[in-house]
């Protein structure tokens, strides 16, 4: 069989995140795929629009949920205006999982840090959920949180919720703040000043490659390992399988041995431009 | 094994009738505008007798060569991988249905395929194409439905073109594996080799006798003088490591200012596997089609998502293009990328030659580059 051909799914549930930013709740129509849909936290599905293509997407719920998932769908590009539109009720395509996932066994019993940057990081919101769904299994939690400007600050509510919870810490900053802005101004690096962990924390990150560079800088320099460092990057993954060539990243396929990976592995090269 | 065949010139046709008959579509070399592809051939007439070819950077010609010699011709720019990895194919067709769809798979067309002609480089190629889309943790139902039943009856090189180096890349000139007969071209027969089962029972099939010490002594001879006077050269002693550590030498700017960023070299190249899914759909918007086509990594899109293009310049392309082939390939499928057939110094407008750019690269090559 073609790894190519995706399965029938039918969408349980639309929600409406923010303006152009959908959460879609589905299952496979085929109830013996349902029952064998397996994932780990930070996989994603290949969905498909008929007629229109196909794109990677994270799945963002909980692994726990017998042959449910979803995915939040942010309104960027031909494709995802289509995902767009899509309603509950309606049957799109997909295939997966794919690709490697959080590190979330690793992390048990650890205190964790969690970098994001830019517009809405959905496989960050999907990792802290799965942490906060297992609260006790895990350490100090500290989610540090870059935006350009206060608008891109998406489910503002949930950070401001996280902050509220017991042994938990939100560091919020922007580089152009505005009059209702409460928290830092400045690159996300900034926060690291604040930050204090033992060097036996795990860090997980999603953003733009250039706050993760120095994130990871800084991290290394609080005495944390580069293999105690985990990024999610972001390429041109097409096919999901390494078959087609887009996504590779020096000798990795994004989508196979990606879209996480540990610091370690991508370090060499991590500072080159356009590679 | 080891036992050599002659094989008459003049029974070469019996053998081809014969794949025929045996349901095989047979290809061979073939002109076709001035240059050399592999096609249909239904008897040894067919295939340019006599003719030989000048290949340089940027440059094809195809002369008058020796009379009577069928496989004068080294290569041409089309390889075998058309054959398997189709250039444009349907993968899955689906079709609206009520509030939703239905996918199904298209089957691969999956003529049994026979070969000859092939030269070794083409081969290896054949191999690293059979990695990448038979042995990885994917398997491409596309790909192996017409590879696996596929026939090769190689030829053994006594010439190489200018543009060959595949002695440095191990592959040629003599095929050692992936064939099911291997032919050597004398002046009035072929000595013979015959691999496996298949190769076997056409030996017995056409009742060859064994070639002579004479004979065999020069076939060895003349692929043994081929290797010798190969002229270029492409040297592997410091892969990968040369190419991932040299992300930022200056050549790649100098080569980025000739190169066109056209795709031939990645079109000619046997092994380059690049391909991308467009979504054909029926204008009354109820079937779709999902096509795979190859792509290449000089295309200015291949590295391009919502917002961010990874390499915006044809430096970054052509980098991503060699470092790959002749480096992180090894990492990804335990094998060079290159087979040494010269095509993309051919068939480059502008005459780039990788060989000539690897050793450009080695030369400038910084002394800081570990960090």
């Amino acid at each position: 069989m073609t790894p190519y051909l995706m399965q029938p799914a039918r969408i349980i549930a639309r929600r409406t995140e923010t303006e152009g930013i959908h959460t879609f709740r589905m299952r496979y129509v085929d109830p013996e795929l349902r029952k064998s849909f397996r994932f780990n936290a930070g996989q994603f599905n290949m969905l498909y629009a008929f007629g229109v293509g196909e794109v990677p997407m994270s799945i963002v719920s909980d692994p726990t949920e017998p042959g449910i998932f979803e995915h939040t769908i942010r309104r960027a590009g031909r494709v995802t205006g289509v995902m767009a539109q899509w309603k509950a009720g309606e049957i799109v395509g997909v295939r997966g999982p794919y690709g490697s996932g959080w590190p979330v066994e690793d992390a048990r019993g650890r205190d964790v840090v969690i970098v994001t940057g830019g517009l809405g990081c959905a496989p960050a919101v999907g990792l802290i959920n799965y942490i906060f769904r297992r609260r006790a299994d895990y350490g100090e939690l500290h989610i540090l949180h870059g935006v350009k400007t206060p608008n891109d600050l998406l489910y503002r509510e949930r950070f401001d919720e996280w902050r509220r919870a017991p042994r938990t810490r939100v560091y919020l900053t922007t580089d152009r703040p505005d009059k209702s802005w409460r928290y830092r101004i400045g690159v996300v690096t900034n926060l690291f000043d604040e930050l204090e962990v033992p060097p036996s924390a795990i860090v997980m990150m999603c953003g733009p490659e250039v706050m993760m560079r120095y994130a990871a800088r800084s991290l290394m320099h609080k005495g944390i390992g580069a293999d105690s460092i985990y990024l999610s990057l972001e390429r041109r993954m097409e096919c999901a399988v390494g078959l087609c060539g887009h996504c590779q990243y020096r000798e990795h396929f994004v989508c196979k041995t990606g879209p996480i990976f540990s610091y370690s592995q991508v370090r060499q090269f991590f500072t080159a431009e356009n590679l | 094994m080891n036992e050599t065949y002659k094989l008459p010139k003049e029974r070469l046709d019996d053998l081809i009738a014969h794949l025929w008959s045996e349901g095989y579509r047979v290809l061979g070399p073939r002109e076709r505008q001035g240059a050399v592809v592999f096609d249909d051939v239904r008897r040894s007439a067919d295939m340019p007798i006599g003719l030989r070819e000048e290949q340089e950077g940027g440059r094809y010609r195809l002369l008058p060569g020796k009379a009577g010699e069928i496989f004068g011709i080294v290569n041409g720019p089309g390889s075998l991988k058309p054959f398997f990895f189709a250039p444009d194919e349907t993968l899955v067709e689906t079709k609206r249905e009520g509030r939703g769809f239905t996918a199904r798979e298209v089957a691969p067309e999956s003529p049994r395929l026979a070969f000859i002609g092939v030269r070794a480089c083409d081969l290896a190629a054949v191999a690293v194409q059979d990695r990448i889309f038979m042995h990885d943790r994917f398997r491409d139902a596309h790909y192996a439905a017409r590879r696996e039943d596929a026939l090769f009856i190689a030829v053994n090189c006594t010439r190489s073109a200018a543009t060959c180096f595949c002695v440095s890349m191990g592959t040629g000139p003599e095929a050692k594996a992936g064939f099911d007969l291997a032919l050597t071209e004398l002046d009035d027969c072929f000595v013979v080799q015959s691999r496996g089962e298949r190769g076997d029972a056409l030996i017995v099939w056409l009742a060859l006798g064994s070639a002579d010490d004479d004979a065999t002594a020069l076939a060895a001879n003349g692929v043994r003088a081929c290797a010798e006077g190969m002229k270029r050269h492409l040297d592997t002693s410091d892969l990968p490591a040369l190419l991932y550590e040299e992300i930022e030498n200056p050549r790649w700017k100098d080569v980025a200012s000739r190169c066109l960023s056209c795709t031939n070299c990645t079109m000619v190249c046997p092994t380059c596997f690049c391909n991308t899914v467009v979504d054909v759909t029926e204008i009354d918007g109820n079937m779709s089609r999902r096509v795979r086509q190859w792509d290449s990594c000089f295309s200015l899109e291949h590295a391009r998502i919502h917002g961010v293009n990874f390499r915006p310049h044809i430096a970054n392309r052509y980098r991503q293009w060699l470092t790959h082939k002749l480096a992180s390939w090894i990492d990804q499928f335990g094998t060079s990328g290159c087979v040494g057939c010269g095509r993309c110094i051919a068939w480059c407008p502008v005459a780039i030659d990788l060989t000539e750019e690897v050793a450009a690269i080695r030369s400038n090559r910084s002394t800081r580059s570990k960090q």
